[in-house]
């Protein structure tokens, strides 16, 4: 079974509010509120981490979690959040690029 | 004045919010409607920010579309619902609109405009009433039906109301300031065009007694952008709406308002 690469969507807006993370989907207004799993996930999707080593390290290393369990709702997780614009998922690492400035009116 | 294919087409300009906005038209019945609509934000001594030539057009569809469908297009924004089309540019400030001569029309494409120019300052326009008691700016947002004309018109004699169904809010120092707005609800009341400094917000839920409670940046969060009027698909846009959305429950008290219909609601707000 191939890696899975995760990074978060460049156009999109994310504040963490008394800590919960709170994220904005452009592409068509809906409003995230992620979980703590949730959160460690979208902090880490760094284009170069596979999904499968996030979830080792950052969840079932500070969650009470099975490691299986966790990389299937990982997968759900990422792809709900890939539908929504929000996250980039891809079998090669991706490389993470900042809009230029004004590329939208 | 100007002269349109012979015709003297007459101007007023519509100030909401500190934005003034002249509208053209060789309509002179439609233009005497709103002026007597918009009677107390008439401002034709403002220079414009932005002038609308509005073309009246028999009774019936101008678009296809059921739903106001709001894109960019050609450096000029594109607003249409099957009432009326709007065509705008944001830089030269320049725009049409083709409607039949009703002012809901126009009056869709003044708030949707306004939420455009609103989100590129870091203002909003808002689901809510507000009013202003002492000197202080106090909204009351909720879905349809929480009580945001109930409020108004419990309002005691000293507050004045600024809308009952849009408020109008942009960013000033440190805080936020609501500005009067005509745009009605139920109550069909225009609001007065004063300003005052946003206080706090209130998330209206009717309840079997009067009470106030804090709520959560998060919740206050998901509130607000409920009820936030923006009907744009632009990705940036939308992100500033949601920072300024983001920022105002950081900077402005938030809570949940429960209360029965009865004027001694007013007295847990100052």
């Amino acid at each position: 079974m191939s890696a899975v690469y995760i990074a978060r969507a460049t156009s999109v807006a994310a504040r963490a509010l008394d800590g919960e993370m709170m994220i904005m989907s452009a592409k068509d207004s809906t409003l995230f509120t992620l979980n703590p799993v949730g959160t460690a996930i979208w902090q880490a999707a760094d284009g170069k981490t596979p999904l499968a080593d996030i979830v080792q390290q950052k969840i079932c290393a500070e969650f009470d979690v099975e490691p299986a369990e966790a990389l299937q709702d990982a997968e759900n997780f990422v792809g709900d959040l890939a539908n929504h614009g929000i996250l980039l998922v891809s079998d090669e690492p991706i490389a993470v690029v900042k809009p230029p400035a004004g590329a939208s009116q | 004045m100007g002269e349109v294919a012979g015709v003297l087409a007459q101007t007023l300009t519509i100030e909401i919010g500190g934005v003034p906005v002249l509208v053209r038209t060789d309509g002179t019945e439609f233009l005497r409607m709103l002026e007597a609509r918009y009677s107390g934000f008439l401002r034709p001594e403002a220079q414009p920010v932005c002038e609308l030539d509005v073309e009246l057009v028999p009774l019936g569809k101008v678009t296809d579309e059921d739903e106001v469908a709001v894109r960019f297009s050609g450096a000029r924004w594109l607003i249409e619902r099957g009432d009326l089309r709007v065509e705008w540019d944001p830089v030269s400030g320049q725009g049409s609109i083709r409607q039949y001569a009703n002012p809901y029309s126009i009056d869709t494409a003044l708030r949707i405009i306004h939420s455009l120019i609103l989100a590129r300052q870091g203002g909003l326009l808002v689901h809510a009433a507000s009013a202003v008691r002492n000197g202080k700016a106090f909204l009351f947002a909720g879905v349809s039906g929480a009580g945001k004309t109930t409020i108004s018109r419990l309002a005691p004699p000293e507050v004045t109301l600024l809308t009952d169904e849009i408020s109008y809010l942009r960013r000033n120092g440190h805080g936020y300031v609501a500005h009067g707005t005509p745009f009605a609800g139920e109550l069909a009341k225009v609001g007065e065009n004063i300003e005052a400094p946003l206080g706090a917000l209130f998330l209206l839920h009717q309840a079997p007694q009067n009470k106030i409670q804090p709520v959560s940046e998060g919740e206050a969060l998901r509130a607000l952008m409920e009820s936030i009027l923006f009907f744009a698909h632009d990705s940036e846009l939308v992100n500033k709406v949601f920072e300024s959305a983001c920022d105002l429950v950081r900077r402005v008290p938030v809570f949940r308002l429960s209360f029965v219909p009865d004027q001694k609601v007013w007295e847990l707000i100052a």
